[in-house]
């Protein structure tokens, strides 16, 4: 099984989502932005960075580059696709998910361990988890703050879409605390915490991060039979 | 040649929190009567001859793909001066 794993000028995380990707029991693959096709990968992560430099909005170059034409089509099909940090708001400007992310509420940048509520294990990235586990992954952004109108809002609430939630302050003032939300079939999501980098407990805060490079073995291996 | 001009402001309701800084800064700076900041972005896109209505069309549909962000921001799109 094998899940591809983003490189844009400007990323930073890929090669820790790389070896999340390992760690969890899977081959990864790395894709180029400039590949106009996915090489068979079988999941892709859009991992943290800062994208074209993040000029313009966050993720708004990003979001014409080559790849993401082929990754947004097979989002479409169905293809688990993860957005973490600037893949969030990647997947947000490529309108795969709804809303935006835009500057903290108080202007700095922002990095911590970060507690979070897991509020939905039914995407193809949360199976892992139980309904309402607590985890600690570090959280660095300084545009993070998750907004979308009121009706979106309560649309993701009302079909359990938000995926993970800020426990605790809040750390940029995203709108009801949301970390992290799913598209409508569940195998898309996008967050801003960083579970690549809680992995190893060497460096990191623990292994909660594990459990979403885990959960997608097991969304491809119940689509693989 | 011909300039036009697209000035992207994020929506009234979304916090804009350079904005804020900005005008916490006037008052530091003793500016009084300035009762908010909003900062948005200015493009100038020169463009070959006469500006068109087909023009315009061209520029509102890029400045929606994306110079702006629907989602957060609003844009206008009007003809500018080319400076001599």
């Amino acid at each position: 099984m094998r899940v591809g794993v983003v490189t844009f000028p400007g990323s930073l995380d890929d090669v820790d989502a790389v070896r999340a990707v390992r760690l969890a029991g899977a081959k990864a693959r790395q894709l180029w932005h400039g590949d106009s096709h996915l090489h068979g990968v079988d999941a892709v992560v859009l991992p943290g960075g800062f994208s074209y430099g993040d000029y313009l909005r966050c993720g708004a170059i990003a979001r014409f580059a080559p790849v993401m034409s082929a990754v947004v089509a097979a989002a479409q099909r169905g293809l688990p696709v993860l957005g973490i940090c600037n893949g969030f708001q990647i997947l947000c400007e490529s309108h795969l998910l709804p809303g935006a992310l835009v500057r903290n509420n108080h202007r700095r940048f922002v990095c911590r361990e970060q507690q979070l509520a897991v509020e939905s294990t039914r995407t193809a990235w949360t199976s892992a988890y139980e309904q309402g586990q607590r985890i600690v992954v570090p959280v660095k952004n300084g545009e993070g703050a998750y907004t979308a109108d009121a009706s979106t809002l309560d649309q993701l609430e009302g079909e359990g879409r938000v995926v993970v939630r800020y426990l605790g302050d809040n750390p940029n003032g995203s709108a009801r605390a949301i970390a992290g939300i799913a598209g409508e079939r569940g195998n898309v999501v996008g967050l801003m915490p960083h579970p690549e980098h809680a992995v190893d407990a060497l460096c990191g805060p623990g292994t909660d991060g594990l459990g979403f490079f885990t959960s997608v073995l097991a969304a491809l291996s119940v689509d693989l039979g | 040649m011909a300039r036009v001009v697209v000035d992207v402001m994020l929506k009234p309701e979304i916090l804009d929190p350079q904005g804020k800084a900005v005008h916490g800064a006037l008052r530091r700076l003793g500016f009084d009567g300035i009762r908010d900041v909003r900062q948005g972005k200015r493009f100038e896109l020169e463009l070959d001859g006469e500006v068109t209505e087909a023009h315009l069309d061209q520029v509102r549909e890029l400045a929606a793909t994306l110079l702006a962000n629907p989602v957060i921001e609003d844009f206008t799109v009007r003809v500018g001066q080319v400076a001599g």
